[in-house]
């Protein structure tokens, strides 16, 4: 699906632009995109050096190991298929509790390390359970302090900046509830399938 | 409460990191040689996923500079609006699953022109807050470790989003109005 829906957005991106006169911004956002991807990369290069680098040492002096243990009662529910004890487990809760302190930058390589892992169970190049579990719960973000939020607020003169965490936490908790319980739902069939 | 929240954001890191090179010390791990191995491994995942972004990116750059992502926005708007949704939040809601950046500078225009303050831009700002660009997220996450069947994440993932946005506006309208 992936496939096809790539390259869709470009070919109709294309497409429009033949008949809406745009050929030329186009083209230069074909390079200024290329560009932008490299620029993202490196400023990621340097937090996955770093986060992976220290999370090796946590794992070598068994913290992630202590941490899949505290862990294990949630998240064994949420992820009913890893073993227990793995160390998908520790990065998972280390994920989680970077998004829901609002540092993006460590909660990446995390949840990068966490798929890793996963990997290594399930030995496929398909996404299995656990991984779509997983991202679904990255992408409903799970954040306690929308931080970007408050600062544009602040550049903008709001009397009370703050005002809308508590609307986002809702938010937050109710969409993620809904996106777990849809992807249970979606599980079902998909395990009644095979 | 934000404050502390706040604080305990700025603390945790190197607190963090303290108290994990501080155990691998007592536990004799070689720290610093671990340390490099690691990261190692993290040059590697980043440079797997340079090929991934970049075709996402650009698919996405081409999208946007023909016009056509704002034609289909234009496209939708009235359809919005009948349903009770706000037209001027529309941009917001669809770009918010494609693309992170484009998303926060629609936010930052809503929050400019109708004032932070108002039922848009708190409307803006807890979308904003509480769905993540799920696009960028399964292409850094699959493509950092391989994934090449992505299954039912996709779907999932923009339903998940979906709700989000009605719920964002339920809740909005009833904290606020």
């Amino acid at each position: 699906m992936i496939n096809i829906i790539w390259a869709m957005m470009a070919i109709i991106g294309i497409v429009y632009a033949m008949f809406n006169g745009t050929m030329e911004q186009v083209n230069e956002a074909l390079f200024k995109g290329a560009n932008d991807a490299v620029t993202l990369v490196i400023s990621l290069t340097s937090v996955l050096v770093f986060w992976v680098g220290i999370m090796r040492v946590a794992e070598h002096a068994g913290i992630l190991r202590g941490f899949a243990k505290v862990s294990r009662p949630v998240v064994r529910r949420l992820f009913p298929e890893l073993p227990a004890d793995h160390p998908a487990m520790g990065y998972i809760l280390a994920n989680f509790s970077a998004n829901l302190f609002g540092l993006g930058n460590a909660a990446t390589p995390m949840g990068i390390k966490a798929m890793e892992e996963m990997k290594k169970i399930s030995q496929s190049d398909r996404a299995s359970n656990s991984m779509i579990t997983f991202l679904v719960i990255n992408t409903s973000s799970i954040t306690l302090v929308p931080t970007t939020v408050i600062a544009i607020r602040m550049e903008y003169q709001s009397v009370a900046p703050t005002e809308i965490v508590a609307s986002t936490i809702l938010a937050t908790l109710i969409t993620t509830v809904a996106a777990i319980t849809v992807d249970r739902l979606l599980r079902k069939r998909r395990d009644s399938l095979l | 409460m934000v404050e502390w929240l706040t604080i305990i954001s700025i603390w945790l890191v190197p607190i963090t990191i303290m108290m994990i090179l501080l155990i691998a010390i007592i536990k004799k791990v070689p720290a610093y040689e671990v340390f490099v191995e690691g990261g190692k491994e993290g040059l590697k995942m980043s440079i797997s996923l340079l090929p991934f972004l970049l075709g996402m990116l650009v698919a996405i750059a081409i999208l946007r500079s023909s016009g056509a992502l704002d034609a289909f926005i234009t496209f939708l708007q009235p359809v919005l609006s009948k349903v009770g949704f706000p037209a001027e939040i529309a941009p917001l809601a669809i770009l918010r699953p494609i693309s992170g950046t484009a998303a926060l500078s629609v936010t930052s225009e809503i929050i400019k022109i109708y004032g932070p303050d108002s039922f848009l831009g708190r409307l803006a700002s807890t979308m904003q807050g509480s769905t993540d660009t799920t696009l960028y997220i399964l292409t850094v996450y699959f493509g950092a470790v391989g994934i090449k069947k992505m299954g039912d994440a996709l779907k999932v993932g923009l339903i998940a989003d979906f709700i989000g946005i009605m719920v964002s506006v339920m809740i909005v309208t009833w904290l606020f109005l």
